[in-house]
């Protein structure tokens, strides 16, 4: 065999694995947001149809009419609110870390140990002070929450993008009489913008998608998306094409984002171990 | 001499110098002080009420000690639950890392189109777990799911297996639905550490006559060691809290055979309200939990140096 067509055969090769490695992983996904376009009689079918023959937008109609707007609302107020506390907090305090070397390396790594605390763990105590605070099913009740994963997550990752720019702009800037909060609001907070972006865009993903402490805590008033979608899945009858419809709404923002941040993609799923 | 610098040491001592450092730790007293009331407390307050006997209806909540430990520790269903949550920690974890190795491996050099497919290949992760449970349970269904359908076409005959109503079917769900979302966030760390490998050292291996196998054991390996601890660890410790799928997929089911520990934790709290009995099985999690994250922490600290 040739060098020339053993190259080609290995191309070859390559791009049979990469075909079949996207049906695999695009195949669920293909299917939930096509189920959302089939009527009962396609999805309730044995065996399935695959393409609906009269797609329509009826169960996106019926997720609207049913609660669905209110809880993409609550899910984006939630989400959202915790990022922003969880980047107001956590990068003050990155800051101080990686500027003033706080608590030595110690003081980081606890942090960082929290990030990894499981809901499981926390829940009873949260669910006994909210219900004392009559907190249960409110919006402060999921964004407070949330910051168990999210500050500890905000601080670690600003922690390695303030430590990545040199701080002789920010000495210089001290000797001309700015404040340490000045230098850190001024000139290091710009600095780091794309990175402060990034954190937030994954604190933002993280709360989007988080479901143990939602169902925890909300009922009726305060339910998410992950919450929300539990509904349709009944004891006696399953709604597959209001499911579809409210994954399409609970997906694409996400898939959006991702590709927003792709850059920083593998530095925030590892918490900046892999750069 | 002496005297003048232990003047001018004295002097830089001043109330204002004093304030300047304890303004970094102002900085960071909000953070410790969110930290403390949402992880720190909750988690010493659950260890208080592992110790009583916390359950709804009773009047008082009397300090009992161990004994939810060792109620627990003579609970078959615990015991169960604890390890189903270990198989999907090592079974699932490792099967991730395997094919998002093979993956990277086969995608790491130059083709057409590759930022495309990386990114196409990623969605699953993206995918909300809720949804993903879901989703694979309309795909495993008996009669509605696809993948009876195709295993009808390969046999040449109507096929209508019930996947999730068999424990150990069930449990394969469970396995391959946890291995679809994650394998993703395997190749895509794996072919980010492929990819600042240096290629020169390769070639010269095979200048020297290595084979591939070769050359995988001996160099890609033990050069992407740091990444792939840090990539088993964090998917491990991820895996350990495993409930979202559960709750959506199998709902703990058939009986209580695919539960994991955090989908036990949870109907021991909201179906049975036993929150002291329940604390205290979050604390065998925790120890868990600990022991891999002392290992992250290491391996943290050499990846990322401090």
């Amino acid at each position: 065999m040739g060098l020339r067509t053993r190259k080609f055969l290995a191309s070859s090769a390559r791009y049979a694995v990469a075909l079949l490695a996207l049906a695999f992983f695009l195949f669920p996904i293909v299917w939930i947001m096509l189920t959302a376009f089939k009527t009962p009689s396609e999805f309730l079918k044995s065996p399935p149809v695959w393409i609906p023959q009269t797609p329509s937008l009826v169960y996106f109609e019926h997720v609207i009419q049913t609660g669905g707007l209110k809880a993409l609302g609550n899910t984006l107020i939630i989400s959202t609110s915790t990022t922003l506390l969880a980047l107001l907090i956590g990068s003050l305090a990155a800051y101080a870390l990686a500027r003033y070397r706080v608590g030595g390396d110690n003081l980081p790594f606890f942090i960082l140990s929290q990030r990894f605390m499981p809901p499981v763990a926390v829940i009873f105590p949260f669910l006994l002070f909210f219900k004392a605070l009559r907190w249960m099913d409110t919006h402060q009740a999921l964004i407070l929450i949330y910051l168990t994963f999210n500050l500890p997550y905000a601080v670690w990752m600003m922690r390695g993008f303030f430590m990545e720019i040199p701080r002789e702009i920010e000495e210089s800037a001290l000797v001309d009489g700015c404040s340490p909060l000045g230098a850190f609001w001024r000139i290091a907070l710009p600095l780091v913008s794309p990175g402060l972006v990034a954190t937030g865009v994954f604190c933002f993903i993280f709360s989007w998608a988080e479901f143990f402490f939602a169902i925890a805590i909300t009922k009726s008033q305060a339910v998410t998306l992950s919450v929300y979608i539990v509904n349709f899945f009944g004891k006696m009858m399953v709604q597959w094409g209001e499911i579809g419809a409210t994954s399409i709404v609970s997906m694409v923002p996400l898939f959006i984002l991702s590709f927003l941040v792709q850059r920083y993609l593998v530095r925030g799923l590892t918490l900046g171990a892999v750069k | 001499m002496v005297a003048t610098t232990e003047a001018l040491t004295l002097k830089s001592k001043t109330p204002r110098r004093k304030r300047r450092e304890l303004i970094p730790w102002m900085f960071v007293a909000p953070c410790i002080m969110v930290i403390l009331l949402v992880t720190v407390f909750p988690t010493v307050y659950s260890l208080g009420l592992s110790l009583t006997k916390w359950e709804i209806g009773l009047q008082e909540r009397p300090f009992i000690g161990l004994g939810n430990y060792i109620e627990l520790f003579s609970t078959a269903r615990f015991w169960h639950s604890l390890l189903i949550t270990l198989l999907v920690v090592v079974v699932g974890v490792s099967i991730e890392f395997l094919l998002g190795f093979g993956l990277a491996q086969t995608l790491s050099s130059q083709m057409k189109g590759k930022r495309v497919i990386v990114a196409a290949l990623l969605l699953p992760v993206m995918v909300m777990p809720v949804v993903v449970g879901y989703t694979w349970r309309l795909l495993w269904d008996a009669q509605y799911g696809p993948i009876n359908q195709i295993i009808g076409w390969i046999i040449g005959q109507p096929f209508t297996y019930t996947w999730l109503a068999k424990t150990e079917t069930a449990l394969l769900a469970i396995l391959v639905t946890e291995i679809w979302q994650w394998t993703p966030f395997m190749f895509l760390v794996l072919l980010s550490g492929l990819a600042v490998l240096d290629p020169e050292i390769f070639e010269a291996a095979e200048i020297d006559g290595a084979s591939g196998w070769a050359k995988l054991w001996y160099m890609t390996l033990p050069l992407m060691r740091p990444i792939i601890i840090v990539a088993l660890l964090i998917r491990g410790l991820d895996a350990l809290k495993f409930f979202d799928i559960i709750f959506t997929l199998t709902g703990g089911g058939p009986g209580n055979s695919t539960e994991t520990l955090s989908f036990y934790i949870y109907q021991m709290g909201y179906q049975f309200f036993r929150l002291g009995y329940g604390a205290a099985a979050s604390f065998v999690l925790l120890v868990f939990l600990a022991v891999f994250l002392t290992y992250l922490l290491k391996a943290f600290k050499s990846a990322v140096g401090s």
